[in-house]
């Protein structure tokens, strides 16, 4: 039995401790906004909050969660998700939009350490997450327009 | 058994439910076939609430179908934009045909260039309709309503309505045959940058694709596939597979062995512990360099002609010969969401959820895989994360996949069919392999007298159900681009090599222009050098007087770009120009000498598509086209080792562009009046030999095998 708590709400599952997070979101609770990209944490599609900090769902044994804090992009709230999601709306970010939950994560993750990110910040903090629409334009320019939101 | 749907919207149908002016789809269906293509009301629903639903014929899947048909429709409806909506149209080839193909599907390019008239004509039926039924309820004369931003008014008496309102008396109007559409010159939303319909549902983790339909009873399913091309089956021990907790059964199917399984993580361990042993008599045993090998020597000995004009023997009075051979990889499309697909099989009927792009050719293959007609198969068409030309096969590959899954286990059952990344980068449907070569000659003025190309691939439509689609015609998608240039080269002869392997091959995203585009640009650059003229002023030269909307782009993506020629303050500049999928774009590219690898720091772009229905889009396209194209040029390449096998595998082996690499992108979009022609494609094949064409500039090196940072074979 592995006991965790997601988006606010404790669960107790009767799991294979091997199972990555990603399929335990996914399969066991249905919360589909983290997505499969590659399963070894080289896309960052399926990046979510593990006690608010950035993890690769796909490589995260459910077994390394228990007694853990897990947030995904649909529990996601506070300024900087809420600055992260009116940017990335205001320009139109996504395409395909499979990558985008991820992208997001990252952002928020970002600006809730870096409050003025420089470009160098975005292109370190966002290393990780790939999109093969190639949005970055975007994504870097709503990452500004975010901060510039949260500055006030 | 039951099966409830934990999806939000799409499939429940909250669409569905306050529709009003939707016709009866037999009605639309006896239009099609009595009045031609233009079947306004299978593409609309207004509902009571006022909201507007465009049933898209073509696959969302990141390049905008949703928002740009939407657009047309909202256009000649005069709707509020903030009142419409969009989702995916079923598995319908009568009442959702692209124009273009005469089948429905979603490639080309051509979603709203074959849509454009036909959407707006749907959006002024509608808005006739909404007209003639205010006429009725208020006694006033149709000709004194007008309708402005979803809002109906006959201001003779100040009445005004919502289009919710009349949507349940304009159903019972007759439908305009012919509607009449408003002159570029009214154009309201056309021709602005609009928001996107997708974008919300994309930020907050609710959009839905096929990965994320669960059903009860639902099973997992992955597939052992042949580590080589043409292996089958030859016999599988199950054992270790079955005795994974969640395993529930193991089968044999045309395309490999299926482990089916109550969730992903006990699906994919199933599979790592299943023993398969292949026969390979078949398969393709040759590696990359091996068919780089026999490509060039087709290559060499001339192919078949597809395109002449003038004498060859031009050759032997040239001044200066020069020559050229380049060498492109098999390349992965890898779209972010791997090849998926849920099927349901119930009573002798199926239903299936997915990303489907072409469902012309998917739907009759499910049907012919299960045995029931194909009218009993129903296809609800999900947003798709990237396909870039994947999931339009005309093999059908994954919705028989999916079949066979089903068919297999043998009994009624639901089943999500799931490709890992590794299924995607070693599953073939490749942009082909290609070789090509180059000989140009020139007079003593530097003029080219002569030029000859000679391809050498294999073909993605010959051999394949769309062979019909060529009339006997070899596969232009093989050296398209290589043909009908704009250029004036003098004598000239281009030449087609068809090679064969069991590797599948498919479009990949501007499809011939991939290669044809990069080896066609950069050799002439080097032609132009060799005659001591400028990039820019070298191919304006070469283009005949009516050749307006070529000059249009390059002299446009000059001057924003402040050209001054190949190099300046340490950076080299490249320019390129290609018209694919009807749209003429030229970039220029300004590329950094980074120790020995380039960095692409901006790219400028001129783009002519015709009308520019939304700008917003058009920009994105092309910034995505651009860092997809860049990406692939860098980095990627699939290559086969002696023997056969892949030797990439997933994203750390076959890596995408990352946002530190994106250059800038500036775009400039030419004015236009004409038909609109494509955008998700052309912006994809200039940037390769532009940033090639700066690259020599800076360095003095050609790149002649693709791609910059590795080798292919």
């Amino acid at each position: 039995m592995t006991s965790f708590r997601v988006n606010g709400r404790d669960h107790d599952l009767d799991i294979d401790p091997d199972t990555p997070l990603l399929w335990v979101l996914r399969d066991e609770l249905h919360l589909t906004g983290t997505k499969f990209g590659c399963g070894i944490a080289q896309c960052g599609a399926c990046t979510v909050m593990l006690d608010g900090m950035p993890r690769r769902a796909c490589v995260t044994p459910i077994s390394m969660v228990e007694g853990r804090e897990v947030t995904t992009i649909e529990g996601m709230e506070g300024p900087e998700t809420e600055a992260v999601r009116a940017a990335w709306t205001a320009i139109d970010v996504p395409q395909c939009g499979w990558c985008q939950s991820g992208q997001i994560m990252s952002a928020v993750a970002l600006l809730q350490a870096v409050s003025a990110p420089s470009d160098e910040d975005i292109d370190n903090a966002m290393a990780g997450n790939v999109c093969r629409c190639a949005t970055y334009i975007r994504i870097r320019q709503a990452i500004h327009d975010a901060a510039k939101v949260l500055e006030g | 058994m039951g099966f409830e749907t934990t999806r939000r919207g799409l499939l429940a149908g909250g669409a569905g439910l306050m529709l009003a002016l939707t016709l009866p789809i037999g009605r639309g269906r006896a239009q099609v076939t009595v009045a031609g293509p233009f079947a306004p009301n299978a593409f609309i629903r207004i509902g009571t609430d006022d909201l507007v639903t465009v049933m898209s014929k073509h696959l969302e899947m990141g390049q905008g179908p949703y928002t740009g048909l939407a657009t047309l429709v909202a256009e000649e409806l005069d709707a509020d934009w903030a009142q419409m909506r969009a989702e995916g149209a079923p598995a319908d080839d009568k009442l959702y045909a692209n124009l273009a193909f005469g089948a429905q599907g979603t490639g080309g390019s051509t979603a709203i260039a074959n849509s454009f008239m036909q959407m707006r004509k749907a959006g002024a039926a509608a808005r006739a309709m909404l007209v003639a039924a205010a006429a009725q309820e208020w006694g006033v004369p149709a000709a004194e309503i007008t309708v402005k931003a979803g809002v109906v008014a006959h201001p003779g008496s100040g009445k005004t309505s919502g289009f919710g309102a009349l949507s349940a008396a304009a159903a019972s109007q007759p439908v305009p045959e012919d509607p009449p559409v408003k002159a570029p010159a009214d154009f309201v939303l056309i021709g602005k940058d609009r928001p996107k319909l997708d974008t919300k549902a994309k930020t907050d983790g609710s959009a839905q694709f096929a990965l994320d339909v669960y059903r009860d009873g639902m099973l997992t399913v992955v597939v052992a596939h042949p580590p080589k091309f043409g292996a089958t089956v030859a016999s599988f021990d199950d054992k270790d597979a079955l005795a994974v907790k969640g395993v529930q059964m193991v089968r044999q199917i045309p395309s490999g062995v299926a482990v089916y399984a109550t969730n992903t993580y006990a699906a994919l361990k199933g599979r790592d512990a299943l023993q398969v042993n292949w026969d390979e008599s078949k398969a393709e045993t040759r590696g990359s360099a091996e068919l780089f090998e026999a490509f060039t020597k087709a290559a060499q000995a001339g192919g078949t002609t597809v395109e002449e004009q003038g004498d060859l023997a031009a050759f032997t009075g040239a001044a200066k010969t020069l020559e050229a051979e380049y060498h492109f990889p098999y390349l992965a499309h890898a779209p972010m969401e791997p090849l998926d697909a849920v099927i349901e099989v119930k009573g002798g009927k199926a239903e299936l959820w997915y990303g489907c792009q072409f469902p012309a050719f998917d739907r009759p293959t499910v049907a012919a895989t299960l045995g029931v007609p194909v009218e009993d198969v129903q296809i609800n068409v999900l947003l798709a994360g990237g396909s870039f030309g994947r999931r339009a096969q005309g093999s059908a590959h994954l919705a028989a996949e999916a079949a066979a899954v089903a068919k297999a286990a043998g009994a009624d059952g639901t089943f999500k069919l799931l490709w890992t990344r590794e299924d995607d980068i070693r599953g073939g449907y490749y942009r082909p392999l290609t070789v090509h070569r180059f000989r140009a000659g020139l007079d003593d003025a530097g003029k080219i007298i002569a030029w000859e190309n000679i391809v050498a691939n294999q073909s993605i439509m010959m051999g394949t159900p769309m062979e019909p689609m060529l009339q006997g015609g070899p596969d232009s998608t093989s050296f398209e681009g290589s043909t009908g240039l704009p250029y004036i080269l003098g004598a000239k002869r281009i030449g087609w090599a068809r090679m064969e392997s069991p590797v599948s091959v498919l479009w990949w995203r501007s499809v011939g222009h991939t290669h044809t585009a990069y080896a066609v640009e950069t050799f002439l650059d080097q032609v132009l050098e060799a005659a001591g003229k400028d990039p820019v002023a070298g191919r304006l030269e070469l283009l005949p007087p009516e050749a307006t909307r070529e000059r249009g782009v390059i002299e446009k993506v000059a001057e924003i770009s402040g050209w001054t020629g190949r190099t300046r303050d340490g950076k080299g500049y490249g320019v390129a120009y290609t018209k694919s999928f009807g749209t003429y774009v030229a970039q220029v590219a300004e590329v950094q000498d980074m120790g020995g690898v380039p960095r692409v720091t901006k790219v400028w772009c001129a783009v002519d598509c015709g009308i520019a229905v939304n700008p917003n889009v058009i920009r994105a396209q092309i910034e995505g086209g651009i860092g997809y194209a860049l990406g692939t040029a860098l980095h990627n390449h699939i290559s086969l080792a002696p023997g056969g096998e892949v030797e990439q595998s997933n994203f750390h082996d076959y890596p995408m562009l990352r946002i530190s690499e994106m250059p800038a992108v500036e775009v400039a979009i030419i004015a236009s009046e004409a038909d609109p022609t494509g955008i998700g494609e052309p912006g994809v094949p200039p940037l390769g030999p532009a940033m090639a064409n700066a690259w020599r500039a800076l360095t003095g090196r050609a790149q002649n095998v693709l791609p910059f940072g590795g080798a292919t074979s």
